[in-house]
C-alpha cells in the first residue's frame, strides 16, 4: 500500500501539473508531492511496508537507503525549484555566453518531468525484477532529458542529445546483460528461475557461471554508462553543466545512485553465484579509472559546474571502488553514497546561486562570492570542504572508512592510488573554488539579497552531512550493515 | 527454413543499412527488419499473448516508427547522409567481420539448451554490432536514431533465443520505452534542426573538457 | 549412352543458344520501353555480318591485340565444356574444375585488358583500368561464393555441386544458398557489363567499361568477342541456375530443357532489371561489389556453422 502511494503520488501530481495553468497552484503541487513522498518514506522507516505485485516492488534495505536519499534530495530540490522558477522569466532572454536569445521550456512540462522523474526513480529503486529495473531505468533517462533541455539554447540541446543517445545505448547494452542473466538462469530442459532478485540469489548455485559473468559485464557497462563510470562518463559533464542547477543536483545526487542500485542488484546475484572476486576486480578497476579520469579533468577546469560534474565521476569511482574492495569498505561505500548525494546536491544548488548572480560559469570570472552573497559563499566553502573529504564532514568519515579497509587488506598500491588521487583532486578543487569565494568582485555587481528558498535547501543538506560526520544514527547503521552483508562486506 | 530466411533477411537489411546513404531507404529497411523480427516468434509457437505482442511490435516498428521518422525527414528536408566518419565501402566490409566475430563469440558461450536455429545468436549479436557501428560512424542525428533502432532489433532478436519468456508486463514496458525513446529523440532532432539548421552531430561540439 | 548424350547436348545448347540471350534481353527492354525492338535473332545476324568482314588493325598494335579474340574465344569455350546444364558430368568434368573455370575466366579478362592496353588509346586504357578495379572486387566475391558452395556440398567440381543441390538442402541450409545466390547475381551483372554496373548500350565512351575496351576490334575479331561475351553470360546464368534449382529430382530429359528455360528466365530478369534501374555512378559501383564480397563471406561463415 505504502509503495503504491510512493509510486502514484508523484505520478498523479505529475499528470495534474501538466494541465494546471496557474503557476502558484502548480508549484504548490510540486512541493506537496515532495513532502508527501518524504513523509511516507519516514513512515516506511518506522514500519516496513509490504511488497506489492507479487513481490515485484519491495522496500528492502537497498531500496530503503537509496530511496530515502532520493526523496530527501527531491524535497530540498523542489523548494529550491520553486524559488528558481519564480526568478526565471517566461519571455525570451539573452544567453550570457553568446549573444543570442532563448526561451525556457514551458514550466508545466518542467514540473511534470520533475515529478515523473521522482516516480521513475522510485520504480527503479524499489523493483526487484531485473526486467522491471531495466524498464524503469530507461524511463528515468527519457523523463530527465526534457529537464536538461530547460533552457532552450544550442548548448543545452547538445548536452541533451548526448545524454539521450549515450545513455539509451548504454541501457540497451544492459538489457542484453539482462538476457544473459536469463540464459544463465535456465536449465537444459528449458525451465528457468524467475529473474527476481530473491529467487536468483536463493538458487544462485544453479546459475551458469560463464553467462553470469557475461551478464555482469554487460550490466556493469550499461548501467555504468548512466552512473558515470569512466570512460563511459562522456555525457555527464555536458549534461550537468548545461542543465539548470536544480536538475544537476538531482542528476548527480539521485540519478547516478539509481544506476548504482542497478549495478548493485546484479552484483548481489553475481556474488551469490560464487563469482565475487571476478565482480570485485571489475568494480575496483572501474573505480580507480574513474577517479583518475576525474582527477585529470578537474585539474585546471575552467567551468565550475563541470568541475562539480567531474567530481561526481570521482565519487562514483569511490563508490565502485569501495564495493569492489569488500569487507568494511562496502559499509564505507554505502555511507559515502549518502554523504556524496547530500553534499553534491547542496553544491550544485549553491553553484546555481552563484550562476544567477555572476551570469558566468567560468570560474576565473567569479570573484568575491563572500562579499557579494555571503551566505552562498559560506555554503560554497563548506560544500567544497565537505566534497573533498575534510573533517568534520561525513565524507571524511566514509572516505576514511574505505581507506582503513584498503590498508587492513594490505592493498598498498590501491591505497596509494586512492590517497594520491584524492590529494590531487583536493588541491585542484580548492585552488579553483577558494579563488571564487575570496577577493572582491571586479565587475561591480550590485549586492543582492539572497532568497530563503535558494539558501535554506543547500544549508539543510550540508548540515545533514555535518551531522553524519559526527554521529551516524543507529537505524542508518543497521541498514548500511544489511546492505553490506548482501554485497560481500561485513 | 523460414527462420533461416528471416535470418538472411536480417543480415541483408543490416548490409543495406551499412551501405546506403539514402535516409529514406534506410528507414524503410529498418522497418522491414522490425517486421521480420516481429514475425519470428510466431513461427514456432502460437499463443494469444505472443500474438498480441507480435502485432504490437510490428505496428510500432513497421508503421509508427517509419511514419514518424519519414515525417521528420520531410520537415527537415534532409535526404542523405553525407561524408560519414567511415565510408560505405569500408562499412560494408566491416559487416562480414562483425558476423564472424559474433559467430566466434556465440561459439565461446554455448547456450544451455537448444533453440530453433543455430544462427539466431550470431545474427542477433551481428545486428547489435551493426547498430552500434552506425551510431558511432554516422554524423546525422537521424541516422544515429536508426542505428539505435537496429541495435534494439538485435537485442530483441536475442530475446527470441531465450527459452524463458519474460512476463508480458515487462515486454510491454520494454516496447513502451523504445517507443518513447524514439519519440523523444525525434523531438530532439527537430529542435536540433531548428537551432543549427542541420542535424549533423559532429557540429555539436561546443561542450568540451 | 545416356552420359554421352548429356555431354554433347550441354555444350551444344550453350554454343547455339548463347547469342539468343542477348536477343532476349534486348527484346524485354524494348517491350518495357514500348518499342518493337530488334528481332530476337539479331545477335546472330550481327555475328554473321561481322564474320564476313575483314579485320582492320591499327599500326601501333602488336600480336597481342590479334591473339586476344582467339584466346578469349577458346578459353570461354573450354569453360562451356566445364559447366554442366542440369546435372551430370560434362566432357571436361574433373575434381577441381571449379578452380580451372575461375582461372580461365581470369585469363579472358587478362587478355582483354592487355589487348586494350596494346592499342595505346587513352579510352581503352581507361576502360581497362576500370575493368581491373572492379574485377579486383568481383573476383573475390566469385571465388568466395564458390568456396562457400564447395564447403556446403563438400566437392570442388561443378557437376557434383549441382547434383548436391536438393530440396532438402534448401530446407536445412537456405541461408547459405540465399546468400550465395545474391552474391552471384551481383557478380553476374558486373562480369557481363550489365546495368547497374555498366551499360552495354551506351554511346558515351567516358562511361563505358567493357565496350570501350574492344572499340578497336573489328570484323571476325569483334565477332569472336561478341560471341565470347554471349557465352560468358550463358555460363554465369547456368551457374546461377545450377546453384538454385535442385535438378536431381528429375530425369535428364526434363532437367536439361528446364535448365535452358531457367537460363532464359534469368536473361528476362536481367532485361527487367535493366529496364527498371539506371546505371550506378562509377564511384558507387565498388559499394555494390563490396556488398557481393560481404554476402559471399557471410555465406562462407554460415557453412562453418554446420
Amino acid at each position: 500500500m505504502m509503495i503504491w502511494a510512493l509510486i502514484l503520488i508523484p505520478f498523479i501530481a505529475g499528470l495534474l501539473s501538466l494541465f494546471i495553468r496557474v503557476d502558484v497552484l502548480r508549484r504548490s503541487i510540486l512541493i506537496a508531492a515532495a513532502v508527501c513522498h518524504t513523509a511516507i518514506i519516514t513512515l516506511c522507516w518506522l514500519e516496513n511496508p509490504e511488497p506489492i505485485l507479487a513481490g515485484w516492488f519491495a522496500f528492502d534495505a537497498t531500496a530503503k537507503l537509496f530511496l530515502s536519499i532520493a526523496s530527501v534530495l527531491f524535497l530540498c530540490a523542489s523548494f529550491y525549484a520553486v524559488g528558481y522558477l519564480k526568478a526565471e522569466r517566461h519571455e525570451p532572454k539573452k544567453d550570457f555566453e553568446e549573444e543570442e536569445f532563448f526561451v525556457n521550456a514551458p514550466e508545466a512540462i518542467f514540473t511534470a518531468c520533475l515529478l515523473m522523474f521522482l516516480m521513475t526513480m522510485t520504480l527503479a529503486i524499489t523493483s526487484q525484477h531485473f526486467g522491471l529495473i531495466w524498464v524503469a531505468m530507461e524511463a528515468t533517462t527519457l523523463v530527465s532529458a526534457p529537464l536538461i533541455y530547460f533552457h532552450r539554447h544550442h548548448r543545452s540541446l547538445e548536452a541533451t542529445w548526448k545524454y539521450l543517445l549515450i545513455c539509451s545505448v548504454g541501457i540497451a547494452i544492459s538489457l542484453l546483460g539482462n538476457f544473459f542473466l536469463a540464459i544463465a538462469a535456465s536449465a537444459p530442459d528449458g525451465s528457468s528461475i524467475p529473474l527476481m532478485r530473491s529467487d536468483l540469489a536463493a538458487n544462485a548455485s544453479q546459475l551458469l557461471s560463464p553467462w553470469v559473468k557475461a551478464a555482469f559485464i554487460f550490466i556493469l557497462v550499461g548501467y555504468g554508462t548512466k552512473m558515470g563510470l569512466a570512460p563511459l562518463h562522456t555525457w555527464l559533464p555536458d549534461a550537468h553543466s548545461e542543465a539548470p542547477s536544480v536538475v544537476s543536483a538531482l542528476l548527480s545526487g539521485t540519478l547516478l545512485n539509481c544506476a548504482f542500485v542497478g549495478i548493485l542488484r546484479a552484483y548481489e546475484v553475481t556474488a551469490a553465484a560464487g563469482l565475487l572476486p571476478f565482480a570485485q576486480n571489475l568494480l575496483i578497476l572501474f573505480g580507480l579509472v574513474s577517479m583518475a579520469f576525474a582527477a585529470v579533468f578537474i585539474i585546471g577546469q575552467a567551468d565550475y559546474k563541470r568541475m562539480l560534474a567531474y567530481s561526481s565521476v570521482e565519487h562514483m569511482g569511490i563508490l565502485a571502488l569501495g564495493v569492489g574492495l569488500g569487507g568494511a569498505a562496502v559499509f564505507g561505500s554505502m555511507l559515502h553514497t549518502v554523504n556524496h548525494s547530500l553534499t553534491k546536491a547542496a553544491l550544485f544548488l549553491v553553484a546555481g546561486n552563484i550562476l544567477a548572480v555572476y551570469k558566468t560559469k567560468i570560474a576565473s570570472h567569479v570573484k568575491g562570492v563572500f562579499s557579494l552573497i555571503s551566505v552562498s559563499g559560506f555554503l560554497w566553502i563548506a560544500g567544497i570542504l565537505a566534497i573533498t573529504g575534510f573533517p568534520p564532514f561525513g565524507t571524511f568519515l566514509s572516505e576514511f572508512t574505505i581507506l582503513k579497509a584498503i590498508i587492513e587488506q594490505g592493498r598498498y598500491f590501491i591505497a596509494a592510488a586512492y590517497l594520491g588521487l584524492l590529494a590531487i583532486i583536493f588541491v585542484s578543487f580548492s585552488a579553483i573554488a577558494f579563488r571564487m569565494a575570496q577577493g572582491r568582485n571586479t565587475e561591480n555587481l550590485p549586492a543582492k539579497n539572497e532568497r530563503w528558498l535558494s539558501i535554506v535547501p543547500p544549508a539543510v543538506l550540508l548540515f545533514g552531512v555535518l551531522v553524519l560526520g559526527v554521529y551516524v544514527p543507529k537505524q542508518l547503521t543497521n541498514v548500511l550493515h544489511d546492505i553490506a552483508l548482501l554485497l560481500g562486506g561485513n | 527454413m523460414w527462420t533461416d530466411i528471416i535470418m538472411v533477411l536480417l543480415i541483408l537489411t543490416n548490409m543495406v543499412v551499412l551501405g546506403t546513404s539514402r535516409l529514406r531507404a534506410c528507414i524503410r529497411v529498418v522497418a522491414v527488419q522490425g517486421v521480420a523480427l516481429g514475425i519470428l516468434p510466431l513461427l514456432h509457437s502460437f499463443e494469444w499473448q505472443l500474438l498480441i505482442f507480435a502485432v504490437l511490435s510490428i505496428i510500432l516498428k513497421g508503421i509508427v516508427f517509419p511514419v514518424m521518422l519519414s515525417r521528420t525527414l520531410r520537415q527537415l528536408n534532409v535526404w542523405q547522409e553525407e561524408s560519414p566518419y567511415v565510408g560505405y565501402g569500408l562499412s560494408l566490409l566491416m559487416g562480414p567481420f562483425a558476423l564472424a566475430f559474433s559467430s566466434w563469440i556465440s561459439l565461446r558461450l554455448p547456450l544451455p539448451y537448444t533453440i530453433h536455429s543455430t544462427m539466431l545468436i550470431p545474427v542477433a549479436l551481428f545486428t547489435l554490432i551493426v547498430g552500434l557501428f552506425i551510431i558511432v560512424s554516422r554524423k546525422k542525428a537521424l541516422t544515429q536514431v536508426l542505428g539505435y533502432l537496429v541495435m534494439e532489433n538485435g537485442i530483441y532478436a536475442f530475446g527470441m533465443a531465450i527459452a524463458y519468456h519474460q512476463p508480458m508486463l515487462i515486454e510491454l514496458g520494454v516496447l513502451l520505452d523504445v517507443f518513447v525513446g524514439v519519440f523523444v529523440m525525434g523531438i530532439a532532432i527537430f529542435h536540433i534542426s531548428r537551432q543549427f539548421d542541420h542535424i549533423n552531430t559532429d557540429q555539436l561540439s561546443a561542450l568540451r573538457n | 549412352m545416356r552420359d554421352y548424350a548429356i555431354m554433347i547436348i550441354q555444350p551444344a545448347a550453350a554454343m547455339v543458344l548463347a547469342p539468343m540471350l542477348l536477343g532476349v534481353i534486348n527484346w524485354v527492354k524494348a517491350n518495357f520501353a514500348g518499342r518493337r525492338g530488334q528481332p530476337l535473332l539479331q545477335p546472330y545476324y550481327d555475328l554473321w555480318k561481322l564474320l564476313h568482314k575483314s579485320a582492320v588493325y591499327s599500326s601501333t598494335t602488336s600480336w597481342i591485340f590479334k591473339a586476344m579474340p582467339i584466346v578469349c574465344l577458346s578459353a570461354i569455350l573450354l569453360v562451356t565444356f566445364i559447366i554442366p546444364l542440369g546435372f551430370g558430368k560434362t566432357i571436361l568434368s574433373f575434381n577441381g574444375d571449379l578452380i580451372l573455370a575461375a582461372y580461365l575466366l581470369g585469363l579472358i579478362r587478362f587478355f582483354i585488358v592487355i589487348g586494350a592496353l596494346d592499342t595505346g588509346s587513352s579510352f581503352e586504357g581507361m576502360g581497362a583500368s576500370r575493368e581491373v578495379q572492379f574485377s579486383a572486387l568481383a573476383e573475390p566475391a566469385f571465388f568466395i561464393a564458390m568456396a562457400a558452395m564447395a564447403r556446403q556440398t563438400s566437392s570442388i567440381s561443378f557437376s557434383n555441386i549441382f547434383s548436391a543441390i536438393t530440396p532438402q538442402m534448401w530446407a536445412t541450409n537456405s541461408a547459405t544458398l540465399l546468400l550465395v545466390t545474391a552474391a552471384i547475381v551481383i557478380v553476374l551483372l558486373a562480369e557481363n557489363s550489365r546495368i547497374p554496373v555498366d551499360d552495354p548500350n551506351t554511346h558515351l565512351e567516358l562511361t563505358m567499361i567493357h565496350e570501350v575496351m574492344i572499340l578497336d576490334n573489328s570484323g571476325p575479331d569483334f565477332a569472336f568477342l561478341l560471341y565470347s561475351a554471349a557465352l560468358k553470360l550463358w555460363i554465369f546464368a547456368a551457374i546461377l541456375v545450377g546453384f538454385i534449382l535442385p535438378m536431381n529430382v528429375m530425369p535428364w530429359q526434363i532437367s536439361i530443357p528446364v535448365s535452358i528455360a531457367a537460363i532464359f528466365v534469368v536473361s528476362i530478369l536481367i532485361g527487367i532489371v535493366e529496364s527498371c534501374m539506371a546505371r550506378l555512378r562509377l564511384v558507387r559501383v565498388p559499394h555494390l561489389l563490396f556488398t557481393a564480397v560481404a554476402l559471399a563471406i557471410l555465406a562462407l561463415i554460415f557453412t562453418f556453422r554446420n
